[in-house]
C-alpha cells in the first residue's frame, strides 16, 4: 500500500467509530466500493463495536480485499456472489439494514447450505484481519491487542534488553 | 561439480548434525537444503503467516506454489493439499528446518520409549516394536547434542528421567506466572513438576544471545538467535572447517545409484531449476519423514524396482507424529503475563505405567496463544461470532491455561507415504501421498491423558475446564513426523540398520525422524539431532577404515 492510499484509508476508517460505512469509501484492490460496504457491515456484525473497536474500525474489510487480491485469490467468487446474497436478502442493500434485521440474514446465510462457506470464509478472515497482524491490513492500531492487553509493540527485540536478566527487555 | 565424500540432503536437525559431523572428521561435504537461508532479521513476528499459524502462509517454506501433496483421509477422500493447508504435515525448508522454527522443547525420550514392543507387546494392528538401540546407547550422543545446540532447563525435579551423565549446560528461564500456578497444583497432587529442557538460551551461549521473552516463538525464526537450531550451531561449525559447503534452494530428485546398484550421488535442481549432478562416496537422507521416503520412493533402479531401500516394501510405512490432547482452563484471576515462550512446565508422571495404556505423554503447558490462535481454544458452545464471542475473546484471553500433551503413537504398516502416481511438483518429481488412520488405541491413549491435564487444572484453581483434542482418525505427520525408513536389525522388517544404513546399500544412510520405531511422548528434535551424532560417531569410524569402498 502506498502512502497516500494508506493515509486515504484511514482518513475514511477513522471517520466512523462505529455504524456504516462512510460514502466516501474508494474502490477496493478486487472488491467494489459497493461491496466494500456490505462487507463492512457484516464484519462489524461478526465482531461488533463496543466500548472497544469493531471489525470496521479495525480495517477487517481492508484486510480481506487485500488478500482477495493475493493469497486469497481463490475465495474471489465465493466472496461475490455471498455479498450479493447478502444485499439481496435484505432487499438490496445490507449495509442500509436495521442491525437486528442483519444479524438474522447473518443467522440464515450461515445456515443456508448455498451460502454457509461463504459465511465461514468471512467469519475467519474478520477474525484475521481483527485479531492478526497489522501488517495485512487489518487490527489498526493494534486495537484487539489493545483490546486483550498485551502488548502491542511487535519489535521489541529489536530494541535494547538486558542481556545479563535472561529476562524480558 | 567436483566429487565430494559425502553429500548430505537436508539442512534440519538430523542432516545439519551430520554435516557438521562429518566436516569436523575430514571428510568433504555437500549439504544440499530445498528452501533458503534464512537470518533473524526475517523474524518477521507475522501473526498470520508462520510454522504453527500459517493462515498466509508458511513463513520459512516451502512454497504454496508447485510444492503440493496429495492426502487421504481416514474416510479415503482424496485431495490436494498445499503447505500451508491443514493435512499437509509440513515441516519448515529451510536451513535448519524445524529446528528454525520450533518451540525448541529438548526431550530425550525415556529408557521404555525404546522397548515399547517388549514393556507392552503390540497390539492388534499395530508395528509396535523395540528399537534395536537403547538409551543407553544414546545417553553420551545425547549429552552431546545438549551441549553443542545448547540447552537450558532443571529436570532435577523429574524421577522419570533415563539416567543423565551431564548436567544441562544453561540453567532454565525464570518461571512465568503460568508455571507458578501450575507446579505449586501439581505439587500439592503428589506429581512432579519441573522445568522443561529447552534448546533455547537463557543465559549468553555458544557466542548468542539470551531469550527476551516474547510472544513470537513457536512457529517463528528467533529474533535475536536465542533460539539454537542447526542453522545456528552446528551448521556454521561445519563451514568453518571449511570443508563443507552449503547449497540452498537445492531439490534433490534422486539417488543416483550404478549398475551394482551403489550410490554415486544425487541428481538434484539447483536454484535456477538447472539438473545437476553431485557425485560423492556417501549418500545421507535427511529430509525428514515425508520426504526422506519420497525420495527413496522416486530412486528407481533395475536391482530396485520398487525404490531405494524398499524391497520388502517398508518404505514409507508407519508414518506416526503425536495425538495431542489436554484441556483448557479458565481461572478467575489473570494467568498470562505475556512472558514467553509460554511452555516452561511439564509432568513426565503419565508416559509411562499408566493402567491398561501402552505409555502415554508428557504433559505441559502450551506456547503462548497469539490473539488469532485463541478462537478455537474458546469454550465449546461459545458463539462463533457476534458480540458473544468478542465478550469470550475479552473475558478469557488472558485468563486461561492450556495444558497438553503429545500422546505416543502406536504405529501402523498403513499409515504411509507413497509417491504418488499422477501429481508432480514444479519440477516433475512425484509427490508425497499421505494415506493410512490412526491406530484406535492412541486415541484411547489421548482420552486418558484430557482426564490427567483436567485434574492438573482444577487443583490449579480452574473454575471451568474444557478438553482439547482432535479425534480425526486421518494419520498423523506435520512437525513431528516419523516412522518411515524404520531402524532394524532385520532386512524384512525395517529399512536402514542401527547405524541408519540402509540394509539394501551400504553407502546411502537415512538420519531423520524417518528411522524411529516408534516416537516417545515427547516432541523429538533433540533424539532425532542426538541419532545424528550416533548415526556420524559410526560414518565416520567406517569412513576411516573402508571409506564405503566395498
Amino acid at each position: 500500500m502506498n502512502r497516500r492510499r494508506f493515509l486515504q484509508t484511514t482518513a475514511t476508517a477513522a471517520a466512523v467509530f462505529t455504524g456504516a460505512c462512510s460514502a466516501s469509501r474508494q474502490q477496493g484492490r478486487f472488491l467494489s466500493k459497493s461491496e466494500l460496504a456490505t462487507l463492512e457491515a457484516i464484519c462489524e456484525q461478526i465482531i461488533p463495536a463496543d466500548q472497544d473497536p469493531g471489525a470496521a474500525w479495525a480495517g477487517a474489510v481492508n484486510y480481506i480485499d487485500r488478500q482477495l487480491a493475493g493469497f486469497y485469490r481463490e475465495h474471489r467468487q465465493v466472496y461475490r456472489s455471498g455479498i450479493a446474497e447478502a444485499d439481496r436478502r435484505a432487499g438490496g442493500n445490507f449495509a442500509q439494514a436495521p442491525s437486528e434485521r442483519q444479524i438474522e440474514i447473518l443467522k440464515d446465510m450461515e445456515k443456508d447450505e448455498k451460502t454457509k462457506v461463504f459465511f465461514s470464509l468471512a467469519v475467519s478472515h474478520t477474525m484475521q484481519g481483527f485479531y492478526g497482524n497489522p501488517r495485512h491490513g487489518g487490527n489498526r492500531d493494534y486495537c484487539s491487542w489493545r483490546m486483550l492487553g498485551v502488548t502491542v509493540s511487535p519489535v521489541r527485540g529489536r530494541n535494547q534488553y538486558d542481556f545479563t536478566k535472561g529476562g524480558r527487555s | 561439480m567436483k566429487k565430494v565424500d559425502a553429500v548430505v540432503v537436508g539442512a534440519g536437525a538430523g542432516g545439519g548434525v551430520v554435516a557438521k559431523e562429518l566436516a569436523v572428521n575430514g571428510l568433504s561435504v555437500v549439504l544440499l537444503e530445498r528452501g533458503k537461508w534464512y537470518t533473524p532479521n526475517y523474524c518477521r513476528k507475522d501473526d498470520l503467516k508462520n510454522q504453527r499459524t500459517s493462515l498466509l502462509g508458511n513463513n520459512t517454506g516451502p512454497d504454496d506454489e508447485g510444492n503440493p501433496r496429495v492426502v487421504v483421509d481416514a474416510s479415503g477422500n482424496e485431495r490436494v493439499v498445499l503447505p500451508s493447508r491443514p493435512g499437509y504435515g509440513n515441516n519448515a525448508a529451510c536451513v535448519g528446518s524445524g529446528t528454525a522454527t520450533y518451540g525448541a522443547m529438548a526431550w530425550r525420550y525415556h529408557p521404555k520409549d525404546f522397548r515399547m514392543g517388549s514393556t507392552y507387546g503390540c497390539p492388534e494392528g499395530s508395528t509396535l516394536d523395540d528399537w534395536p538401540i537403547s538409551y543407553d546407547d544414546l545417553e553420551l550422543f545425547y549429552c552431546k547434542a545438549e551441549s553443542e545446540i545448547g540447552v537450558s532447563g532443571d529436570d532435577s525435579g523429574n524421577p522419570f528421567k533415563g539416567p543423565r551423565s551431564k548436567p544441562l549446560p544453561m540453567p532454565p528461564l525464570p518461571p512465568s506466572r503460568e508455571h507458578q500456578i501450575l507446579e505449586a497444583a501439581a505439587k500439592r497432587l503428589g506429581l512432579h513438576p519441573f522445568h522443561i529442557s529447552m534448546a533455547r538460551n537463557s543465559i549468553p551461549y555458544n557466542g548468542r544471545p539470551p531469550c527476551m521473552r516474547c510472544r513470537w516463538c513457536a512457529g517463528f525464526l528467533c529474533e535475536v538467535d536465542a533460539k539454537a537450531g542447526t542453522q545456528n550451531t552446528v551448521i556454521p561449525v561445519a563451514l568453518r572447517t571449511g570443508n563443507c559447503e552449503v547449497r540452498t534452494s537445492a531439490m534433490v530428485k534422486e539417488i543416483v545409484l550404478n549398475d551394482r546398484g551403489r550410490a554415486t550421488g544425487v541428481a538434484y535442481f539447483d536454484e535456477n531449476d538447472r539438473l545437476q549432478m553431485q557425485e560423492a562416496d556417501l549418500v545421507v537422507v535427511s529430509g525428514s519423514a515425508i520426504e526422506s521416503a519420497r525420495l527413496l520412493l522416486n530412486t528407481r533402479h533395475r536391482l530396485f524396482p520398487n525404490g531405494l531401500g524398499n524391497r520388502y516394501d517398508w518404505v514409507g510405512r508407519n508414518l506416526q507424529g503425536h495425538t495431542y490432547s489436554g484441556a483448557v482452563g479458565y481461572f478467575e484471576e489473570p494467568t498470562y503475563d505475556d512472558l514467553g515462550p509460554g511452555a516452561g512446565i511439564a509432568l513426565c508422571d503419565f508416559n509411562h505405567g499408566n493402567p491398561g495404556l501402552r505409555g502415554g505423554a508428557l504433559l505441559a503447558n502450551e506456547f503462548i496463544r497469539l490473539p488469532i490462535q485463541f478462537p478455537s481454544r474458546l469454550p465449546p458452545g461459545t458463539p462463533t461470532w457476534g458480540k458473544a464471542h468478542k465478550d469470550a475473546m475479552r473475558q478469557l484471553y488472558r485468563n486461561t491455561i492450556v495444558v497438553i500433551g503429545p500422546t505416543q503413537e502406536m504405529p501402523v504398516f498403513d499409515g504411509r507415504v507413497q509417491a504418488d502416481p499422477k501429481v508432480k511438483d514444479r519440477w516433475g518429481i512425484p509427490v508425497a501421498r499421505i494415506s493410512g488412520k490412526k491406530h484406535p488405541h492412541t486415541l484411547e491413549i489421548a482420552e486418558f491423558m484430557i482426564g490427567k491435564a483436567e485434574m492438573w487444572l482444577k487443583e490449579a484453581g480452574a473454575v471451568r475446564i474444557w478438553e482439547s483434542i482432535n479425534r480425526s482418525l486421518t494419520v498423523s505427520g506435520g512437525q513431528h513426523q516419523a516412522g518411515t525408513c524404520r531402524m532394524g536389525n532385520d532386512p524384512k522388517t525395517s529399512v536402514v540398520n542401527k547405524y541408519c544404513q540402509i540394509h539394501d546399500v551400504d553407502n546411502v544412510f537415512v538420519v531423520d525422524g524417518s528411522v524411529h520405531v516408534t516416537n516417545g511422548g515427547y516432541n523429538p528434535a533433540l533424539t532425532i539431532i542426538t541419532i545424528g551424532y550416533w548415526a556420524s560417531d559410526y560414518i565416520v569410524k567406517t569412513w576411516k577404515g573402508t571409506r564405503f569402498r566395498s
